[in-house]
């Protein structure tokens, strides 16, 4: 046994040894020409969920189905703004009725063509309660959601009457109230057309989808790997220029950025923490450092008495303007974060800078502020964070500055995990201050305030209740054009910054990168890879 | 004898039945909500938290969750994982991946450990046993995710002699580093029980008999002494296949394995109680067999030892 097990040594390392070699001598020859029929890998991970995409919320089935599946039209990875894909265009007058018309042509994996119908039972499908879709209050909008997604009970009909099929390429979609910005939710993958066999077997296309995307799935082998390959017939915008994407699947982000550096794995997610400081070194022109729709913050407890106080606003200012966001975003977070402004991620439509006039390092200021607003209550402050995340780091970093800058005892509240620092969020189990976030849905700043801020909004945490915020909101939703809409929740951000219910930290961004194999690689602001671009090397 | 093995066998019904339900309370009491954190950082949609909780059947009072898993497991059916998979299916697939790397870890153990420890034990106070010694020494005080992470830097990208992690879960010749960086601990034990366990026998009036019988050094040694050395070893093995079975997180996590550790390693993240319940009690099932099989082997090798 020992002596085989030698033998089986020698030939391993003498295949890998080949392998290198001749990878050695084909990226040394090889110049920027690309095969468009080579795949290329992706660090994944296990779906959570099967693959129906009004059920996939988590990164690991969401990056699959948003290659399987088109909706009516997805965002431009250059600048986020709407990009038509399966619809023509899409009309409205009052902000509440659109009119969509469908581009001919499409077709899904299956070679049925894509209809009107093939939309509306989809979403129809989705919403409906008894279909347990993670993602089903997205189709919340529409007229007779309620219907088909009671509260309590069995849904009274399957039907939204707020969606009608007119002919095979047009239908309309009637809204429950007036959002002007309704066009950017459709490009979520949620709203994402179904064929016509998936009704019969939902089960069984979660396990094997059928989409109508730039990607045709192949197989998935479960906790290993989820294969596709470009879909011939695909007529979106964005054709692919590879000839598919293999989702791999890693438990670390440390095992596929040693797989990434030996050429076994082409694209990554985001480097491990232990290799933030040197990725740029090691992998040099393939590095990749690009903003992401997300940001992180820390939340007050508004529900309090101890933060509901009519000054208090001002005690939150200082907190804010204590924190030293470039040392902290430079150091302890390796440059894996980028100091915030705003309270509306960098790239996202709508995005204005400067808008959060507290997030500049300013001590002095912050000490008047303090004085002004009476002081923290109890002069200590507790941030409660998940300790599975990461965020110890940071939290104590800020808690130090608050510490220094201001003479209030800061320390940080660590849960053990992430489900359980929810819990005690939404349970309002938080005494002071905890972390939070928001990553975005769609690329527009309305997605960043109106479910955060809004008094009673899904998920607003920290029960802030502004009349006057709701207000502007509420113009906002109802103005006549996307950039009207844009400007308006600008001046709603105005008043966040005046009642600060959280105090916006710094912008995620992407640091990832990819192999020798590959070129063409850049991300998006939802973090993925600009999948139909990736030129695999011929 | 086989009365014997029939009472330890109807000893492990009540092991197994207090088992499960002591992982099932445990499941149940792990902080959060499984439901809710299927949404992630979004806000739970209450109408279909219901409906989900019903689905999985977690809607019902604790006792009642315990009886349907129960009633459930009796007819084979593990139940199902949240992705929608059965819990068979997941620990199919699970299984076969970390037997194979323990079988790895475990050949490395018996099949260099024992000579090791044999020939240190039979030439102590040599070179030879001096460096065992500190080899094994050095083994023991590095921790596991140390020498995993070193072994892949070194065999995986310095020298490129095999992928920095495991390509196919599936290819025993893939796992061959890890396994061994998983049973080098073991290893070290096994080395240093049995140079321990034939230093002590060599002195024992049975081996001067037989030396004194004019008998092969040959058959002295490997019928006398290593036989009766090997009881404390065997004891170890087994409780150490166990372990092994039980799948090794860290090593699993840094070559990328997809074993038993990696799989609980999910399910309890996710506070998945079907799945987490279904691998623990074959986890404990493969303990009791295997202890079984280790107090049979005493037998074996000690002639002194019977069983009625």
């Amino acid at each position: 046994m020992p002596g085989a097990t030698r033998v089986r040594w020698v030939l391993v390392s003498a295949t890998a040894v080949a392998l290198v070699a001749s990878g050695c001598s084909s990226s040394s020859s090889g110049s920027s020409s690309s095969n468009a029929n080579a795949t290329f890998t992706y660090q994944s991970g296990e779906p959570q969920n099967p693959l129906q995409p009004a059920n996939a919320n988590e990164v690991n089935g969401g990056r699959v189905i948003q290659n399987l599946f088109r909706g009516l039209v997805d965002y431009d990875p250059s600048n986020s703004q709407i990009r038509m894909q399966v619809a023509e265009k899409i009309d409205t007058s009052d902000s509440q009725t659109f009119t969509v018309t469908l581009k001919s042509g499409w077709t899904f994996h299956d070679g049925t063509p894509v209809k009107a119908k093939n939309f509306v039972d989809a979403w129809n499908w989705g919403a409906n309660v008894k279909n347990n879709q993670i993602n089903s209050d997205w189709f919340s909008d529409i007229q007779g959601y309620a219907d088909v997604h009671p509260k309590s009970g069995n849904p009274a009909t399957g039907q939204m009457s707020g969606l009608t099929v007119q002919d095979d390429t047009h239908f309309t979609i009637k809204l429950a109230n007036k959002v002007s910005y309704f066009e950017y939710k459709l490009g979520y993958p949620a709203f994402s057309p179904l064929p016509d066999g998936f009704f019969n077997d939902p089960a069984g296309y979660g396990q094997k989808p059928i989409g109508n995307g730039p990607y045709q799935f192949v197989s998935w082998d479960h906790n290993s790997q989820i294969v596709t390959k470009a879909y011939p017939n695909y007529q979106g915008v964005d054709k692919p220029k590879n000839g598919g994407v293999v989702f791999k699947a890693y438990t670390t982000s440390e095992a596929a950025y040693a797989d990434l550096q030996s050429n076994n794995l082409d694209v990554m997610d985001q480097v491990p923490p232990s290799a933030l400081a040197s990725y740029k070194t090691d992998l040099g022109s393939r590095a990749i450092d690009s903003p992401q729709g997300a940001i992180q913050s820390i939340g007050f407890t508004l529900y309090q008495p101890d933060w509901s106080g009519a000054n208090l606003n001002k005690v939150r200012q200082a907190l804010s303007m204590a924190i030293d966001r470039d040392t902290i975003t430079k150091t302890v977070l390796q440059g894996s974060r980028k100091s915030a402004t705003a309270f509306v991620a960098e790239g996202v439509a709508g995005y204005k800078s400067g808008t959060c006039t507290a997030c500049k390092l300013d001590v002095a200021q912050a000490k008047t502020l303090l004085q002004e607003g009476g002081g923290v209550p109890g002069n200590s402050l507790k941030i409660t964070y998940n300790a599975d995340g990461g965020h110890k780091e940071w939290v104590d970093a800020v808690c130090n500055n608050i510490r220094q800058n201001l003479g209030v005892n800061c320390v940080g509240d660590p849960k053990p995990d992430f489900k359980t620092a929810r819990a005690a969020i939404t349970g309002h189990q938080i005494d002071g201050a905890f972390r939070t976030g928001w990553v975005q849905d769609y690329p527009l700043n309305a997605n960043f305030l109106a479910q955060v801020y809004r008094t009673g909004a899904s998920s607003n945490d920290t029960g802030y209740s502004s009349p006057q915020f709701d207000q502007l909101a509420k113009q906002a939703d109802e103005a006549a054009t996307v950039q009207d809409s844009e400007t308006g929740y600008q001046q709603a951000e105005g008043v966040l910054a005046q009642d600060m219910p959280q105090i916006p930290l710094w912008y995620y961004r992407t640091n990832s990168g990819f192999s020798t194999k590959v070129q063409n690689v850049s991300f998006d602001s939802f973090g993925n890879p600009v999948w139909t671009a990736v030129q695999v090397k011929g | 004898m086989g009365t014997y093995v029939l009472r330890r066998i109807l000893q492990m019904i009540p092991v197994f039945i207090g088992a499960t339900l002591l992982i099932f309370l445990m499941v149940y009491t792990l902080p959060g909500d499984p439901i809710a954190a299927l949404f992630g950082d979004k806000a739970a949609d209450p109408a279909q938290v219901a409906q989900l909780r019903h689905l999985y059947y977690l809607d019902q009072p604790l006792w009642k969750q315990y009886l349907h898993y129960m009633w459930n497991l009796l007819q084979g059916n593990f139940g199902t994982s949240f992705t929608g998979r059965s819990v068979a299916a997941l620990m199919g697939d699970a299984f076969p991946v970390t037997i194979r790397l323990a079988l790895v870890a475990f050949a490395f153990e018996i099949f260099v450990g024992i000579p090791l420890g044999l020939l240190s034990g039979l030439k102590r106070g040599s070179l030879l046993d001096t460096l065992v010694l500190i080899g094994t020494l050095i083994v023991i005080s590095i921790p596991v995710f140390v020498l995993a992470n070193v072994a892949q830097q070194v065999v995986g990208v310095n020298l490129g002699w095999v992928t920095p992690t495991v390509q196919n879960s599936n290819d025993i010749s893939q796992l061959i580093l890890p396994g061994l960086v998983l049973g080098s601990l073991s290893l070290a034990f096994v080395t240093r029980l049995t140079r321990t366990s034939i230093g002590e026998n060599r002195r024992a009036d049975y081996m001067r008999t037989a030396v004194a019988k004019g008998l092969p050094q040959r058959t002295v040694i490997s019928r006398h002494l290593l036989r009766n050395s090997l009881i404390p070893v065997v004891t170890f093995l087994g409780t150490d296949l166990g372990a092994l079975m039980g799948g090794a997180i860290v090593t699993e996590g840094i070559f990328n394995v997809k074993g038993v550790g990696n799989l609980l390693y999910q399910a309890i993240r996710h506070k998945e109680g079907p799945t987490v319940v279904g691998v623990v009690t074959v986890l404990v099932i493969v303990y009791l067999v295997a202890s079984l099989v280790v107090d049979l082997l005493y037998a074996v090798l000690d002639p002194r030892i019977r069983y009625a």
